[in-house]
């Protein structure tokens, strides 16, 4: 029987996403880039809702939270993959609102009036059947893939609108959107850049090679020598793992000192994030620590605790522009932002 | 008429034996034509300017000490450059001359062979006063507030082709060989030195060096090689350094101990910077032992002025390194309470020692130890304050904003505090003083008054240090990113050494005088500079 194939075929697909995932975020940190786990989860997602037994909306929203619960308690700190799931879930609830026939703004949102009026919230159990659902949401789903697909050509063309020549930038660490935001503006301009190497994984070196290679200036620094140099920056382009709700950033270690130097020298921090890393989390996260090799020697690293944070959170006071696959803001409008790409029920998986 | 023949023939003669005895500067012709119309010149204002004379006279010498007072060392004190002086200085002494040579010529025949003397050297003083009065004319005069001219230490002028031309000279006159510099220099340091750790200096010296002494050339090494760093370690062994070559230095035939020791030590201090640039704790301890063997006075003999000198080094090295960290330690000590969490940052040998203190002295704390790449000097200090049983903590420095909320202290060793309040440390110390106030932690800075600077500084390209740029690679998951950094043309390492750090970063600058803040750095310096 093809059901029960399907199934298993299904289940298998799920756990080798799931150690995949378990794999690359231990110890030595995320070995692919965000996209591509956005990319993989999504499709995931489509084989879930193509191949899982469901008969409502209801049913796919419940059987999605749940891989969700389990995807993401694999690897907390890879936020892509719980923000993939929120979207796919709002957009079953926008599809099934079309197919009652309600218009979908009006049923989202909770509104004062809307509370007093009618008296309670509307009940919306999303127990009806119907036929084009699995068809609509699976074409909403590959809207939703080729829109991933082109999220880095799209802010690499923005590249520039925000370099002008003799310009010296400042980044950190390993961003894959920066660097092709940097190289597609060095096709046109020429400018300076300066890595922060980012110790100790130093993925700064990677980025370093590979912008070079294309022919930009780059000068590797040191993480200590950050505030030295900051003084003949004009600009800091930095990528992130995470944006929160509050329009804060999770981002690698040492973003944080990076952004206070830019501060106290009132240089513009622009942040290159697409529109998949904003996650309704808000606030400090519990940072995670990860294993590292230093050369303390034997004896004394017993009676030594050693601290190895993965992530920094940045308020979102020490950011000036936010630059999406939709544009550029302002950290004070990713709160509007969050509203519409997820439904405040779908927060919580 | 009568007169000027009767004292022509006498004057000529004068003139033959003068010229014969001068004979230097000026031809025979020259000199005589020269002193034939001064004659002649005196003779028609001799009574006239008798008078004047003596007034002017009154003035040259009030003008001369202003003049010498304001002039710096270098030009010959007695050299008059006002306009006024030429004029003065060859009436007054040429009046005397003829005014000794009327009795001269009137007891001619009675003369002796000593008062001839006696009055061709007169002669010959006015004859070269009234040359040097005559060459000084162009030259300007000198102000009362004439500016210091400081002149920029070659360090800094790497991209200066004029400069290195000198030091190379310089260099080749002293035998000592020229470091060239290494690697692919970002533009904003072109001005810099940037050398590698592994072509150090002593490869191109010849074995033995009859030139530098062999404890300069293991120093040398050392500092190189990164063996002995931190300013205080520096310091301490450069002195030591000196003291084994005052102890074996011997007085060559017809040379004052003062004077050659000096030019001895000169290209000892060219051969250790080219090693490793001086630290400003070095260049004031040099400055303080040349000026040492300088006052040593030239009738003092051999033995005993060897005796003072390796006194004075070591009660330098007791009162201003030993003492002063004892007395730091003590006032540091009052501002570390129970239950305190201080950090600290790299290996400063000050810190330690306050620490340690404190340690002895039963207070309840923790230390959390920030370091960084590439030099990783926390290591050190961790293994120090472990092995006296301090609680640590270890993390990079690119983690300090993680941590940093539990911390109440940090305590900062400084390699040299500026004029201008600024201070000089290791490269991260002023990142941790932003995270810091960003924080609102205090931040203090241990810093002994040796290492205060004349220098003023607001950013670290101007002045600073690169080290040796292949530090910065690594390997990580097996693959070494920057291994062939030097093949790409468009990738260059900046590994540098110091950076310097506002001072409103700063809450505190503890020192052997006490606490000061940051900006009382030029009134000290000031305070020193007069008891010396």
């Amino acid at each position: 029987m093809p059901g029960p194939d399907k199934e298993t075929d299904l289940t298998e697909r799920i756990e080798a996403f799931l150690s995949d995932l378990k794999r690359g975020g231990s110890g030595t940190g995320p070995l692919r880039g965000s996209a591509e786990t956005a990319r993989e989860t999504t499709a995931l997602l489509r084989r879930i809702t193509a191949q899982a037994r469901w008969s409502s909306a209801g049913d796919l929203m419940e059987i999605i939270r749940k891989e969700g619960r389990r995807i993401t308690a694999a690897q907390p700190s890879e936020t892509t993959v719980g923000n993939m799931i929120r979207r796919v879930l709002k957009i079953v609830r926008e599809e099934y609102a079309r197919s009652r026939g309600s218009s979908e703004e009006t049923d989202q949102q909770e509104s004062l009036h809307k509370l007093l009026t009618s008296g309670g919230l509307s009940e919306e159990n999303f127990r009806q059947h119907f036929a084009t659902l699995k068809a609509n949401v699976i074409e909403a789903i590959n809207e939703l893939l080729t829109e991933l697909e082109g999220t880095t050509d799209n802010i690499a063309m923005q590249a520039l609108e925000h370099i002008h020549s003799n310009e010296v930038i400042m980044t950190i660490g390993r961003s894959r959107t920066v660097e092709a935001f940097l190289k597609d503006a060095a096709r046109k301009r020429k400018f300076h850049v300066i890595v922060a190497e980012c110790a100790p994984f130093c993925q700064g070196h990677e980025m370093a090679t590979s912008l070079s290679k294309a022919g930009i200036e780059t000068t590797v620094i040191a993480d200590a020598a950050i505030f030295a140099v900051m003084s003949r920056v004009n600009k800091v382009i930095i990528g992130t793992q995470t944006v929160l709700a509050n329009g804060g950033l999770r981002a690698v270690n040492g973003t944080h000192t990076l952004a206070l130097a830019a501060k106290h020298h009132s240089t513009p921090l622009i942040v290159c994030a697409p529109m998949f890393k904003l996650s309704p989390q808000v606030g400090r996260l519990s940072s995670l620590n990860s294993q590292f090799t230093i050369c303390i020697s034997g004896e004394i690293l017993s009676k030594v605790n050693v601290h190895c944070p993965v992530f920094d959170y940045v308020p979102p006071e020490l950011i000036t522009l936010f630059i999406s696959n939709i544009g550029g803001h302002a950290p004070s409008y990713i709160y509007r932002l969050m509203s519409e790409l997820y439904h405040p029920e779908d927060h919580e998986l | 008429m009568a007169d000027s023949g009767v004292t022509d023939e006498p004057g000529t003669k004068d003139d033959v034996h003068r010229a014969k005895t001068e004979g230097k500067e000026l031809s025979k012709e020259e000199k005589q034509r020269l002193r034939k119309e001064k004659k002649q010149q005196k003779k028609n204002k001799e009574k006239k300017d008798e008078k004047a004379s003596h007034e002017s006279e009154k003035k040259k010498n009030k003008e001369e000490k202003p003049v010498s007072a304001a002039a710096p060392a270098s030009q010959p004190p007695t050299q008059p450059s006002t306009q006024k002086a030429p004029s003065a200085v060859p009436a007054p002494a040429p009046v005397p001359v003829p005014v000794s040579e009327t009795p001269a010529l009137a007891d001619k025949p009675a003369k002796t062979k000593a008062d001839l003397k006696a009055e061709r050297r007169a002669r010959q003083e006015a004859e070269r006063a009234s040359k040097q009065a005559a060459t000084s004319k162009p030259k300007a005069p000198p102000n009362e507030l004439q500016p210091v001219v400081k002149r920029l230490p070659e360090h800094v002028q790497v991209d200066n082709p004029g400069v290195l031309k000198k030091l190379a000279k310089k260099l080749e006159r002293q035998q000592i060989p020229l470091r060239l510099d290494y690697g692919y220099k970002v533009s904003l340091f072109s001005h810099l030195h940037q050398y590698s750790r592994k072509a150090p200096l002593t490869q191109q010296l010849s074995i033995p060096s009859t030139v530098i002494h062999p404890a300069i050339v293991r120093l040398g090494l050392q500092y190189s090689q990164g063996i002995v760093a931190g300013s205080n370690a520096r310091s301490v062994a450069l002195l030591h350094a000196f003291k084994q070559v005052i102890r074996d230095y011997t007085t060559p035939p017809n040379e004052e101990l003062s004077r050659d020791l000096v030019n001895k030590l000169k290209p000892y201090i060219s051969f250790l910077s080219q090693c490793r640039p001086l630290s400003a704790s070095m260049g004031n301890a040099i400055k303080y032992i040349k000026k040492e063997i300088s006052n040593i006075p030239s009738q003092c003999k051999e033995e005993e002025a060897k005796r003072k000198l390796l006194s004075c080094i070591d009660c330098y090295i007791d009162e201003k390194i030993i003492l002063a960290a004892k007395a730091i330690a003590k006032s540091s000590i009052e501002k570390i309470s129970n239950g305190d969490v201080i950090l600290v940052y790299g290996c400063s040998s000050l810190v330690n020692h306050i620490l340690c203190e404190a340690f002895e002295k039963n207070i309840k704390f923790r230390v959390i130890v920030v370091d960084s790449r590439p030099r990783l000097e926390g290591r050190e200090a961790l293994r120090r304050l472990v092995q006296r049983g301090i609680s640590c903590t270890y993390v990079l420095i690119s983690a300090v904003s993680y941590i940093l909320p539990e911390v109440s202290k940090v305590f900062l060793g400084a390699h040299a505090l500026l004029a201008n309040g600024y201070v000089m440390s290791r490269v991260g110390t002023s990142q941790i003083a932003l995270v810091a106030k960003a924080f609102n932690v205090p931040v203090l800075v241990c810093c002994e008054t040796y290492k205060f600077c004349e220098r003023v500084q607001t950013d670290s390209f101007v002045s600073n240090e690169l080290d040796d740029p292949d530090d910065l690679i690594v390997t990580r998951k097996g693959k070494t990113q920057l291994e062939h950094w030097q093949d790409v043309p468009s990738l260059g390492l900046l590994n540098l050494v110091y950076d310097v750090t506002p001072p409103d970063f700063v809450d505190l600058v503890i020192t052997d005088l006490g606490m000061i803040p940051c900006t009382s750095v030029p009134v000290v310096l000031r305070v020193k500079n007069v008891d010396q």
